[in-house]
């Protein structure tokens, strides 16, 4: 793991691309490029010492010379530098900007379309109602898509915190279930959960974002245990443990599967399986990548078995601490 | 005792719903369209003592949410009355900012339906 990460490092180019800078720009490889310099300038101004003692001038000229390039290249190294600060203040901007002029506009018709729903009894015709009932649902969609780019892109720049909280697993469990209950009854999912034999202690971290992950893992095994996916009657199990030091939570699925070459990627940003593709063209690859990043912040671990045309179990650890 | 509430947000359909959905609740609620209305109309109510809470937009016109905050915190009249925060900013700096100039609550609208902002409100109003 350790080794593949300095690789990773050393893959000097991979890195430029990430950071969508031309070669001549990357930091990387213009700090490479001088240390070159200073081992070459070293042991040719030795030779040349050594040969050519009796022109000093020279000497200093070729000194200067090398300490000019190396003037050319810090000035470069600087820019590029300061163009990568200048992205990271363009992406801030960028999540500030569809933060508020973006979110403002969904939320208050989010909020608005709530209020017609809940007064539909005395307004609107049943159709009206059913119309807005789909107006909801698309509104959400999109304020859920907004938010996970979002979310993704302050976990990424650690701007997220975590406001923890003493809570109970089992009712966390459980309210995320009865609020998936309806979703699973429209897929003809049947979703079981499996509490503790033992009363375990609370659990101290963020309510807000743990519900999130559980949200999405507990969604995504209902969307691929559909009976009209599988042909067969669609199971959800959602099991809490104490294992070790830690909670354990479990997700097991009796879906589609996840095919065994896309396995290595399903924890990558924006990947969707081929199964994804194909049962849900809807998704934008994130959810995932943001449960690893939220359960890593948390100190937790997430991961996962899955057999294609079986079923997976997503199961996540969190730390136990009094 | 009607309990009265100061909304201070520039969204003007909001304004609407919430007044709607408060009073209905027995609150009874102000509004005001801008920082600088806000902000006088929490001291003229403040004064009167007809003020119980006040919900605040952050990104606001004239005088932003944060200054009102502040001046409001530093107004011997004002600074008790509990203050929630009703913005869509949710970076880390603006929730430490709002909460370290004095606001009770900070909510992001997004993380929130109408029905959890209501209870929020009336929690914030049964531990006054």
């Amino acid at each position: 793991m350790i080794c593949r990460r300095i690789l990773s490092q050393l893959n000097i180019v991979a890195q430029c691309r990430q950071n969508n800078l031309p070669l001549w720009q990357c930091p990387q490889l213009l700090f490479l490029f001088i240390s070159f310099i200073n081992i070459f300038s070293i042991l040719f101004s030795y030779f040349i010492g050594q040969h050519y003692i009796t022109d000093p001038l020279l000497v200093s000229l070729i000194v200067i010379l090398i300490a000019f390039v190396l003037f050319i290249l810090t000035i470069i190294i600087t820019w590029s530098f300061e163009r990568l600060i200048e992205v990271a203040r363009l992406k801030t901007e960028f999540a500030n900007i569809i933060s508020h002029q973006l979110r403002s506009p969904l939320t208050n018709l989010k909020w608005l379309i709530e209020l017609l729903i809940s007064q539909k009894n005395h307004l609107l015709s049943s159709q009206a109602a059913e119309y807005l009932a789909l107006l909801k649902e698309n509104s959400q969609r999109m304020e859920d898509l907004i938010s996970n780019l979002l979310l993704m892109i302050r976990l990424e720049q650690g701007e997220i915190a975590l406001n923890k909280e003493k809570i109970s697993l089992v009712n966390l469990i459980k309210k995320v279930l009865y609020e998936n209950e309806f979703f699973a009854k429209a897929n003809h999912v049947l979703i079981k959960f499996e509490p503790p034999n033992e009363e375990l202690p609370f659990c101290i971290t963020d309510p807000i974002q743990l519900k999130l992950v559980l949200d999405n893992l507990i969604n995504n095994a209902i969307c691929y245990a559909s009976p009209s996916l599988t042909g067969k009657e669609g199971k959800v199990t959602v099991n809490l443990r104490k294992e070790n030091n830690n909670f354990y939570i479990s997700v097991t699925d009796n879906g589609v599967g996840i095919p065994k070459q896309d396995q290595k990627y399903i924890f990558q940003k924006f990947f969707r399986s081929a199964n994804a593709k194909k049962y849900q063209t809807a998704g934008s690859g994130l959810g995932l990548y943001i449960a690893k990043l939220l359960l890593e912040k948390m100190g937790g671990q997430i991961g996962f078995i899955s057999q294609e045309g079986q079923g997976s179990t997503f199961w996540l650890k969190l730390p136990i601490r009094y | 005792m009607v309990k009265k509430i100061l909304f201070i947000e520039d969204e003007a359909s909001l304004q609407k719903a919430f007044g709607e959905i408060l009073r209905k609740e027995g609150y009874e609620m102000t509004s005001a369209l801008n920082g600088e209305i806000g902000l006088k109309l929490a001291q003229k109510m403040a004064r009167e003592g007809k003020l119980d809470l006040i919900i605040l937009d952050l990104i606001l016109p004239k005088i932003d949410g944060f200054e009102v905050l502040k001046k409001l915190k530093e107004d011997e009249m004002t600074k008790y009355v509990p203050v929630i925060i009703l913005t869509n900013l949710e970076g880390l700096k603006d929730v430490g900012k709002a909460l370290e100039l004095g606001a009770t609550t900070y909510l992001v609208k997004a993380n929130y339906s109408l029905e959890e902002v209501v209870t929020k409100i009336k929690q914030a109003l049964s531990v006054k």
